[in-house]
């Protein structure tokens, strides 16, 4: 059993080596241009906010509409740190001061409010956010409506890639644990769980900051790769947008989260010149999923292994049927 | 002392305008325990045929209101029937999920087809101008119309709960829909008529508020919306009388902190208010507190 | 030695008031029932012990070795880690996970490892998943479970669902079990084989067992003593053979279910 837990780990590591290597090599050749790696980049932030919100409302259960709040304060944090300090490691620490800002916000609203059941807790969360928007909007520190500009652009591949697969890895981690079954087991039956020794609200309170912490990354990397942030590019909408991933990849399932990731930062470039079209869109892909296919593309299984085997059969049935 | 008084009355009519949407909140939530995230939307669009009544076919003031109450009824129970009639047993989370595309949908769509830019409703004429002076106070024809809608309306809507058919109905599905069902309720129709009800108060909040501050747009339904949401939550979520406390406490605090305060904070103070009543007691000011049966 | 002393315990929702003035005593390694008609607070009563709701007046007292933990006004994870264990009379299984993690999760209260452990899968981690996993299958071993551990709860049939509920209670490591009518729904073969179950976990666990129960067969069988409840109160409390003979029991409402059991 440790030799099959090494082989593991030493499997993992390689293929992130890989997955590293081959796309730096390609960026440093020139291949991947400067509108790819933007794209790349809004794929890895996405995917930060995707797993951290997946782990609040997809595997603990608690609906929040506010994760855009967290990334925000993450977003003006490291902007503000970095404008003074503009430095590999002022960025670092911008990240971080940036991430433990959010999860202490995230704290702080999360003890209180998460003693609130399903629509209450969603439009709490909301207003949240939206006191968080309109906080920044009247802070001298932030600049208010103008938002700050000419942000030090710090996030590059290398950066993007570790927080990214940092992030991943932690929270799929943490999700394996007992901590993370705790959290789980609340989003199953919270009376239950509670009569089973589990200090529901504790862990609660737990997911929601590791999510605030992890969308706190997010929003670092994003002001250091996007250089302008304006409040109102925190709201509602990009809450929605978030939600949209996490619901369509499936709540409770961190590779759906990806891969829906991904798609989306695909079809969104594509619609960039038509932003109406592109949230009637998302608005219907929400309505569709919900009414046709409410778990979404993975549901809260993971890719695996098996799953390819399964497809394979599938395809290869010669009879042409459907198991 | 007189600028108080305006304040007050400034906030009985922004008061009036958040009564009518939480109406339709409130209502719904009671039925299903959804919490109705196109009713805003609902409102805006209202707001929007109000408008095209009034400039395209120049209609007046009252047969556009009436008209416009008339297609948000439509849609509002168009909205039932197609995104929340089949998810009647799904989770809370499938089902607000499915809310916040109905009205982002909405939104959106709206905003396709006439372009964001702001309209503004056409001036207006005759008696409509006339203001009243007590003292120093002003009130404008406006604000007294809003008022005296508002008050019918829900003297209306009161009558239509507490004394008909329907309305009896309407009060059984939210207490037990299954013993409803049983005692041969028609709990589809039931549920129908409420959002009807709704959707109808909030078209004529629309037409309304496209009156008394002249500009509309396809988003003007979202902060009023959450405000009234918050009106609806204060007074009790799901208890009529409550919503209509909750307007106009929320419309009153609004003005005031706009006019004795910084007007930058007046959104933030109503959100602040959301959460404190969530924390302190959530099942606001008229509200009884019930527990989940282990 | 009294494992668990409830004193006066009163409850009451708005004007009904569904607990009065019950006073239960139970000595350590007892199996004890507690009986009663429909609606006369013997889920309120375990409610009460196990912290869903807080009693009106009255004190619950567990005595675990030496020491002495009040329980009421505790929250129900406290209570759990005080080492009172339940189940639940409508099964409340974690439905979409699966067997093996119900069991496991139950146990999460002895875990060791840290948060951070649990994020970086540090030595501690492996470790004490190791644990947990050994000890879980060889949880679901007795029942005959082990072999399902990766089924979903909800795929279990209806029986084998009920074992499990009971498992989960054990998992958490308890002193005192509260079994909420574990034979309903089973038949009378199912139910004879859950009456052998207990008795051989009271034993095999070393635990107090409190239970509530339609099903007089099993309780005439198995309990040593007997509680009866009637309108929130306790109206009788003796040996089997005693409860059966009380006029005031059968009067309530064991009329001749007590006779033929």
């Amino acid at each position: 059993m440790k030799n099959e837990i090494k082989m593991n780990r030493i499997k993992k590591l390689v293929a992130l080596l890989l997955a590293f290597g081959v796309v730096q090599l390609l960026v440093s050749v020139g291949i991947l241009n400067d509108y790819i790696m933007a794209t790349v980049s809004t794929i890895g932030i996405n995917i930060i906010l995707a797993v951290s919100l997946n782990l609040i409302t997809g595997f603990t259960g608690q609906f929040s509409l506010g994760h855009a709040g967290f990334m925000s304060i993450g977003a003006y944090t490291c902007a503000i740190i970095t404008l003074r300090n503009p430095t590999t490691s002022g960025f670092v620490a911008g990240v971080f001061a940036g991430a433990l800002m959010a999860a202490l916000v995230g704290f702080v609203v999360g003890l209180p409010t998460l003693r609130l059941r399903g629509d209450y807790l969603a439009i709490a969360t909301l207003g949240m956010a939206e006191i968080i928007r309109i906080v920044f909007l009247n802070l001298d520190i932030t600049n208010g409506a103008a938002g700050l500009s000419n942000i030090p652009e710090f996030t590059n591949w290398m950066w993007l890639f570790i927080f990214t697969s940092g992030t991943v890895l932690i929270v799929t981690n943490f999700i394996n644990s007992s901590h993370g079954r705790a959290c789980i087991s609340i989003r199953e039956d919270e009376i239950a769980a509670d009569a089973m020794g589990i200090n529901s609200t504790r862990y609660k309170v737990t997911a929601f900051v590791i999510g605030a912490f992890f969308a706190g990354i997010a929003g670092a990397l994003y002001a250091s790769r996007f250089y302008v942030l304006k409040p109102d590019a925190f709201g509602f909408l990009k809450s929605i947008d978030i939600l949209v991933i996490v619901v369509l990849g499936g709540l409770g399932s961190i590779s759906g989260s990806i891969i829906a990731a991904i798609l989306l930062a695909i079809i969104t470039s594509y619609l960039q010149s038509f932003p109406e079209i592109r949230m009637v869109i998302y608005s219907v892909t929400l309505i569709v999923i919900m009414l046709f296919r409410p778990q979404g593309l993975m549901g809260s299984e993971e890719l695996s292994k098996s799953m390819f085997k399964k497809w394979g059969r599938l395809l290869n049935r010669k009879d042409g049927g459907v198991a | 002392m007189e600028q108080f008084l305006q304040q007050i009355i400034n906030g009985i009519s922004l008061g009036s305008i958040y009564a009518l949407i939480a109406l339709g909140y409130t209502m719904v939530y009671g039925i299903i325990k959804l919490i109705n995230f196109a009713h805003c939307d609902v409102y805006m669009l209202g707001a929007y045929v109000g408008y095209l009544c009034m400039t395209s076919f120049h209609l007046g003031f009252l047969p556009s209101m009436l008209i416009a109450m008339v297609f948000c009824i439509v849609v509002g129970i168009t909205i039932e029937k197609i995104a929340y009639r089949p998810l009647r047993n799904a989770t809370r989370i499938a089902v607000l999920i499915t809310a916040i595309g109905v009205s982002l949908f909405i939104e959106y769509g709206t905003m396709f087809f006439v372009k964001a830019d702001i309209r503004s409703y056409p001036p207006l004429t005759g008696f409509m101008t006339q203001t009243f002076k007590l003292g120093d106070i002003n009130i404008t024809m406006q604000q007294v119309i809003i008022f005296v809608v508002t008050i019918l309306l829900m003297v209306l809507l009161q009558f239509v709960v507490k004394r008909t058919k329907i309305g009896k109905a309407m009060r059984a599905v939210s207490l037990d829909r299954d013993a409803a069902e049983l005692m041969g309720i028609s709990v589809d129709t039931t549920i129908s008529f409420t959002f009807a009800l709704g959707s109808a108060l909030a078209g004529a909040a629309g037409v309304l508020v496209g009156i008394y501050y002249n500009s509309i747009n396809p988003l003007m339904g979202v902060l009023p919306g959450l405000k009234a949401f918050v009106a609806a939550v204060f007074g009790g979520i799901g208890i009529i009388p409550g919503a209509m406390i909750g307007g106009y406490f929320i419309g009153t605090v609004e003005v005031m902190v706009a006019g004795y305060g910084n007007s930058m904070f007046k959104d933030a103070v109503v959100f602040a208010i959301l959460i404190l009543i969530l924390i302190v007691k959530p099942s606001g000011l008229l509200g009884k507190e019930t527990r989940e049966k282990v | 030695m009294s494992i668990l002393k409830v004193s006066k315990l009163t409850k009451s929702f708005g004007g009904l008031t569904a607990v009065s003035n019950v006073n239960i005593d139970i000595k350590s390694g007892e199996l004890v029932g507690l009986i009663g008609p429909n609606g006369a607070g013997k889920t309120t009563v375990f409610n009460l012990l196990t912290g869903i709701y807080a009693p009106d007046s009255g004190n619950i007292v567990l005595t675990k070795g030496d020491n002495e933990i009040s329980l009421q006004g505790l929250k129900p994870y406290a209570i759990c880690k005080s080492g009172l264990a339940r189940t639940f009379q409508n099964i409340r299984l974690f439905k979409e996970l699966s067997v093996l993690d119900n069991v496991r999760i139950s146990m999460h209260k002895n875990v060791q490892y840290s948060l951070l452990s649990g994020m970086l899968h540090l030595k501690s981690y492996t470790q004490e998943e190791k644990r947990l996993f050994d000890q879980s299958v060889e949880l679901l071993k007795i029942f005959k479970l082990d072999h399902k551990m990766n089924e979903q709860a909800k795929n279990l049939p209806y029986g084998e669902q009920r074992h499990l509920e009971i498992i989960r209670a054990l998992a958490t490591d308890p002193v005192l079990l509260l079994l909420d009518e574990p034979a309903a729904g089973m038949n009378p073969a199912e139910t004879a084989q859950l009456t052998e179950t207990i008795a051989w976990i009271r034993k095999n666990f070393n635990l107090t067992i409190l239970l509530i129960e339609h099903d007089m067969a099993l309780v005439m069988k198995i309990c040593e003593r007997i509680y009866v409840l009637d309108y929130g109160m306790v109206i009788a409390n003796g040996t089997p053979s005693e409860i059966k003979a009380n006029k005031r029991v059968i009067e309530a409402y064991l009329g001749e279910d007590v006779e033929n059991a």
